[in-house]
């Protein structure tokens, strides 16, 4: 306050009350303005394209390598697989291939760092910026691989490389996928 | 001019019934009506104007429009709360202490007019009576802090207790420069001699002392470190919930309320209208109300609060000097011209 001028003597003052008077100005604007607050519920937040709000898993790119459940800091993902070995098609020994019999994320545990998407070698794994799944039981935020495939039609396209960017080497899935989006088809990215 | 405010001194309750008991039931119900109702109002617009001064709503769901049930609903969540008294608390000052700081400011409620007719009474000693009821509710804040049993409430008392002494005096020193020029104690008859000039025109250093002094009373931004969160948790009003919490708040919203009142009669001419623009008088006294409440608002988004001891500089040092002087300046002025 410019009450006390002892303590002011080395602050240059254009006069008393002034400074009092400027507050008031801008918070008079301020109120003037209209608020910035987005109404959530009523008003869905608009959201940036890499939002991290739930890890969807294409089951068909998923090779069950377990990297992702290793490199999870949290461990929070469940894998159980078998192995089925096939007739080849031509002669040569009989194929086996791994077989998902369980692949759960437990939500509860998730702390949404994006390592198994980031670390996955075959792109099974997405961000959707869906983050309405919240449960009154904590037992139903563990979620299967059938609503982890479900997750993966709220997907989306992956957004255009910003101005003077490199791409990245060897036909990444952003390439390939950005190419298949502009084709307008799904956006579920792109087996490699 | 004396038999003008010996006809603007009936109250419109004394010209509708003859029977005392009703006039009296009439004139409490009224009061308290407007006491439970008015101050809720500033209390919504204080939640709306702050947060549009904070780039936020405010409240918005509540009733659905813009929130306007909200106050309401505060005041059904706060009824049905448990009555928590601390164990080494003083039961009887304890409850009683909202009590003594709210029932104050209905008592001022009483002498307010909003036309020359429409009021409840018109004490002859309207100001004084005015003045004496403020300084009331500063025994319900010590009583608060000292049956709180609680060192934060007891100190949040003593501050609030020295504050409002404190501001005491330039309250009722800007009241006594406008007493002088009036010529009259009444409220009435105080609003009724601003009918050619408002006093806010010549006595304006008053009336800021006067509103400065009413913010410090109501322990209001920048003068509430009594009951700053920050500093003293809630000071003399930590231990309270419920509706004994609801109180101290209604207390602090029907001051506002009827402090601004007081300022309106006493500088603004009360009910008296500007020149030339036709509405009712109680839409005037609404208007400046609303005004000086809104004011007040804005004073409490804005400003950082004092100190305890640059607030008791600022009145001992500042304000009270400044009243003194205008004061005999405005003596001479009533005496020379």
């Amino acid at each position: 306050m410019a009450i006390d001028t002892t303590e002011q003597k080395d602050q240059p003052e254009s006069g008393v009350g002034l400074g009092l008077l400027k507050g008031l100005t801008v918070t008079m604007k301020t109120m003037l303005r209209p608020a910035i607050t987005v109404q959530y519920p009523h008003v869905k937040p608009d959201l940036p394209a890499r939002t991290r709000g739930v890890i969807a898993l294409k089951q068909g790119n998923c090779t069950v390598c377990y990297k992702c459940s290793r490199e999870c800091p949290d461990w929070c993902i469940y894998i159980d697989a078998h192995k089925e070995t096939h007739d080849p098609a031509g002669g040569g020994r009989a194929r086996s291939m791994k077989v998902l019999d369980r692949f759960a994320i437990d939500y509860a545990l998730c702390m949404y760092c994006g390592i198994c998407v980031e670390v996955c070698p075959f792109d099974a794994l997405f961000w959707s910026p869906e983050f309405e799944y919240a449960e009154y039981e904590v037992d139903l935020l563990i979620h299967e691989k059938e609503r982890l495939e479900e997750w993966t039609y709220t997907v989306l396209p992956p957004p255009a490389l910003e101005e003077g960017a490199v791409p990245a080497e060897g036909g990444s899935a952003t390439e390939t996928s950005a190419q298949a989006a502009e084709g307008g088809s799904a956006a579920e990215g792109a087996a490699v | 001019m004396i038999d003008v405010l010996a006809q603007a001194g009936v109250s419109f309750i004394e010209q509708l019934t003859t029977s005392f008991w009703l006039a009296l039931m009439l004139k409490t119900v009224l009061v308290l009506g407007f006491f439970l109702v008015v101050p809720l109002g500033v209390g919504y617009m204080e939640h709306k104007v702050l947060a549009h001064m904070q780039s936020r709503m405010g409240p918005m769901e509540a009733g659905g429009f813009h929130g306007w049930a909200q106050l309401i609903a505060d005041g059904v969540k706060f009824i049905q709360k448990e009555n928590v008294v601390p164990a080494a608390a003083d039961r009887v000052v304890f409850t009683l202490a909202p009590g003594v700081a709210m029932v104050p400011y209905i008592a001022i409620l009483v002498v307010l007019p909003f036309s020359d007719t429409l009021f409840a009474l018109n004490l002859d000693v309207g100001i004084f009576f005015v003045m004496a009821m403020s300084s009331v509710s500063v025994i319900g804040v010590l009583m608060a802090g000292w049956s709180s049993a609680n060192k934060f409430s007891l100190i949040g008392a003593l501050r609030a207790a020295a504050q409002l002494i404190a501001y005491e005096l330039p309250l009722v020193l800007s009241a006594a420069g406008v007493v002088m020029l009036a010529g009259a104690t009444s409220m009435v008859g105080i609003a009724e001699a601003q009918e050619s000039l408002w006093y806010v025109v010549p006595l304006f250093p008053l009336f800021v002392i006067f509103m400065v002094s009413s913010l410090a009373e109501l322990s209001r931004t920048p003068f509430d470190m009594p009951v700053a969160d920050s500093e003293i948790i809630f000071g003399a009003y930590t231990e309270y919930g419920g509706l004994k919490f609801a109180f101290f708040l209604l207390a602090e919203y029907g001051g506002i309320v009827a402090l601004s009142g007081v300022a309106a009669v006493l500088f603004l001419g009360g009910y008296q209208g500007l020149p030339g623009i036709p509405l009712p008088d109680p839409l005037w006294m609404a208007g400046k109300i609303g005004i000086l409440s809104f004011m007040t608002i804005w004073l409490r988004a804005t400003f950082p609060r004092l100190r305890e001891d640059q607030l008791q500089r600022f009145a001992w040092l500042t304000l009270i000097p400044i009243s003194l002087v205008w004061i005999l300046g405005a003596a001479f002025f009533k005496v020379a011209f």
